[in-house]
């Protein structure tokens, strides 16, 4: 469960380059439920999930994630409840560690770390089975540098480690994006399966409208640091995309007509 | 050629700056931190095991607290950085010549000779080994037990932790790591190493000298780049076997110059020869590019 009550957050603030990216932004998403997150570039998509998971702290406003109120923690303190995937397929992993240590460092998101041995043999038939399912014959190079592979895999992997252990809310940041298309399909469904079997409370960023559509039983669209439309259920069935896209413009021609009718 | 005791002697100083290289290695490799507390700290190890020993202590304990000290000079250069917010190598020598002060207080004086003292070398003499196999054994002993040590934190949790949070800290706070103690503790760790090599180095001198840190970290650096030139380390374990190969050929190269009389080197010319060696392997095009990213970043 995530309840993001009227989040407030201004870059730089009291320099010239002062920047609101979230505007009074509120969201409660519900337990089990998979959220589609849409917006133009700017939006504060991407500050949503920094603040849900920590990286940014907001000025004022309250995160609860599972009835704990997280506002004030630092992403290492949350970590037990949130996983994330980035953006960057490089960003999700350490190159110079192997599969199987990267794996082990996330089996153990949020927990206490001693000085037993990282990797321990009892994980090692978990990473295989997981990695098995992929298809991607990881499941036999589990000592390899995390550097040997390509970037489409490594995202695959740090999907896998989001789901290694039981976090509540998953993040996901255009987590397909810079991936060719066919590499993008193969891990949108997996990012499903996932969501499905562990029953994930998801946030999933995209800049696909059909994307946006297609997966997940939600969609919101921010606007300028604010959740401008939320759709889901009979509603959202209906829609294709060309609705949303007129939705998104209305949207977006409001705010414009807002602007020229307080500027005139 | 080299005489037995000049190759002896570079294996016992060798030895003892492979001990510096891994402390070198936790920060500048693992943690990519570059830290500069090591000129401070090896003296700083010196100048407890020093007196110390001199106050009659038990040199194993006195090279004990040296450790314990070097790590909590190494822990606040880390809190100068992730509390107080100082750039990296900034904090490092704002430590390093806050140390040049307090050693000389420990010591209460620039040098302390050790000669007449029982030193953790003493005993060994005992043993059936010619003079100048003593440090080297020990050393060597000593050596291989912080490799061993070393190897098996980094394959625990919290070194596996602390790697993660060299090489990617935004993915290693996203996995719950405290990336900022993490921080503390390895640079204390590689300080206490540090300051470690700098006791046992003045016990196999004989004497603890303020100035003796001069172009330590220079030194762990190039017996780093050189081990890794030699050895290529794909894993841990060779990257710290590498920091021992390195700090050995290091001292045997310095050896064999000095050596030779036609190249007409004098021990003043040593730390611009190491300056220009570890320059040198920098810039040469097959050196490992990963140094070369890191060092010429502005
Ligand atoms: N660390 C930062 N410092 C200053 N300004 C920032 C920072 N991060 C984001 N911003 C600003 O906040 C606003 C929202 O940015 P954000 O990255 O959340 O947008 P986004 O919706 O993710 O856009 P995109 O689709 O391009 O990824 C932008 O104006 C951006 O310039
Ligand atoms: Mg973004």
């Amino acid at each position: 469960m995530i309840s993001a009550d009227n989040l407030q957050l201004t870059f730089g603030k009291g320099t010239p380059l002062e920047n609101p990216a979230l505007r009074g932004l509120s969201l409660k998403v519900d337990p089990g439920e998979f959220v589609t997150v849409i917006g133009s570039n700017g939006a504060g998509k991407s500050t949503l999930l920094n603040a849900l998971s920590g990286e940014v702290m907001v000025d004022s406003g309250q995160i609860i994630v599972d009835d704990k109120d997280v506002t004030k923690l630092p992403t290492h303190r949350r970590a037990d409840r949130v996983a994330r995937v980035f953006q960057d397929p490089l960003a999700g992993t350490c190159e110079d560690l192997t599969i199987e240590e990267n794996m082990s460092l996330a089996i153990k998101r949020g927990m206490r770390r001693g000085l037993g041995s990282g990797v321990k043999n009892r994980y090692r038939k978990r990473f295989r089975d997981a990695l098995a399912e992929l298809n991607l014959g990881l499941e036999n190079r589990l000592g390899d540098r995390m550097g040997l592979l390509s970037g489409g895999q490594r995202q695959a992997v740090s999907l896998l480690m989001a789901s290694l252990n039981p976090s509540s809310i998953l993040l996901l940041d255009e987590h397909t994006a810079a991936l060719d298309p066919r590499t993008a399909r193969f891990v949108l469904n997996l990012t499903c399966n996932i969501v499905e079997r562990h029953r994930k409370t998801a946030l999933m960023v995209t800049h696909s409208m059909k994307q946006a559509l297609d997966v997940g039983s939600r969609t919101v669209m921010l606007h300028q640091g604010q959740v401008v439309f939320d759709i889901s259920g009979e509603e959202r069935e209906g829609l294709e995309v060309p609705d949303l896209l007129s939705l998104f413009e209305k949207q977006r021609g409001l705010e414009v007509t807002d602007d020229s009718l307080l500027l005139g | 050629m080299l005489s037995e005791i000049a190759l002896y002697g570079a294996f016992e100083t060798g030895l003892i700056y492979g001990i510096v290289a891994f402390g070198v290695y936790l920060s500048f490799r693992v943690l990519h931190f570059p830290d500069l507390t090591v000129d401070g700290s090896f003296p700083l190890g010196a100048a407890v095991a020093a007196v110390m020993i001199i106050d009659g202590f038990n040199p194993w304990l006195a090279t004990g607290m040296a450790l314990v000290a070097g790590m909590g000079a190494g822990a606040v250069t880390a809190l100068l950085n992730v509390r107080l917010h100082i750039l990296n190598l900034l904090a490092s020598i704002l430590t390093m010549i806050a140390l040049y002060s307090v050693n000389l207080r420990i010591m209460g004086r620039p040098n302390i000779a050790l000669l007449s003292e029982e030193t953790v070398l003493t005993p060994w003499y005992e043993l059936d080994l010619a003079f100048h196999q003593v440090p080297v054994a020990l050393f060597l002993l000593v050596s291989l037990v912080g490799l061993v040590m070393l190897w098996r934190f980094m394959q625990s949790e919290t070194g596996l932790a602390m790697r993660a949070t060299g090489a990617n800290p935004r993915m290693a706070r996203s996995q719950g790591i405290a990336t900022g103690w993490m921080i503390v503790l390895g640079i204390a760790l590689s300080n206490g190493l540090v300051a470690l090599a700098g006791a046992l180095f003045a016990q196999s001198q004989g004497a603890a000298d303020v100035t003796m840190g001069v172009g330590v970290i220079v030194i762990g650096l190039a017996s780093l780049i050189g081990g890794e030139a030699v050895l290529t380390p794909r894993n841990v374990f060779r990257a710290l076997l590498a920091c021992l190969v390195g700090a050995i050929l290091y001292r045997l190269a310095i050896a064999l110059a000095l050596n030779a009389d036609f190249v007409g080197l004098k021990t003043q010319d040593l730390n611009l020869i190491t300056a220009v060696l570890v320059t040198l392997a920098i810039v040469l095009p097959n050196a490992r590019h990963s140094v070369k990213s890191f060092f010429s970043r502005s």
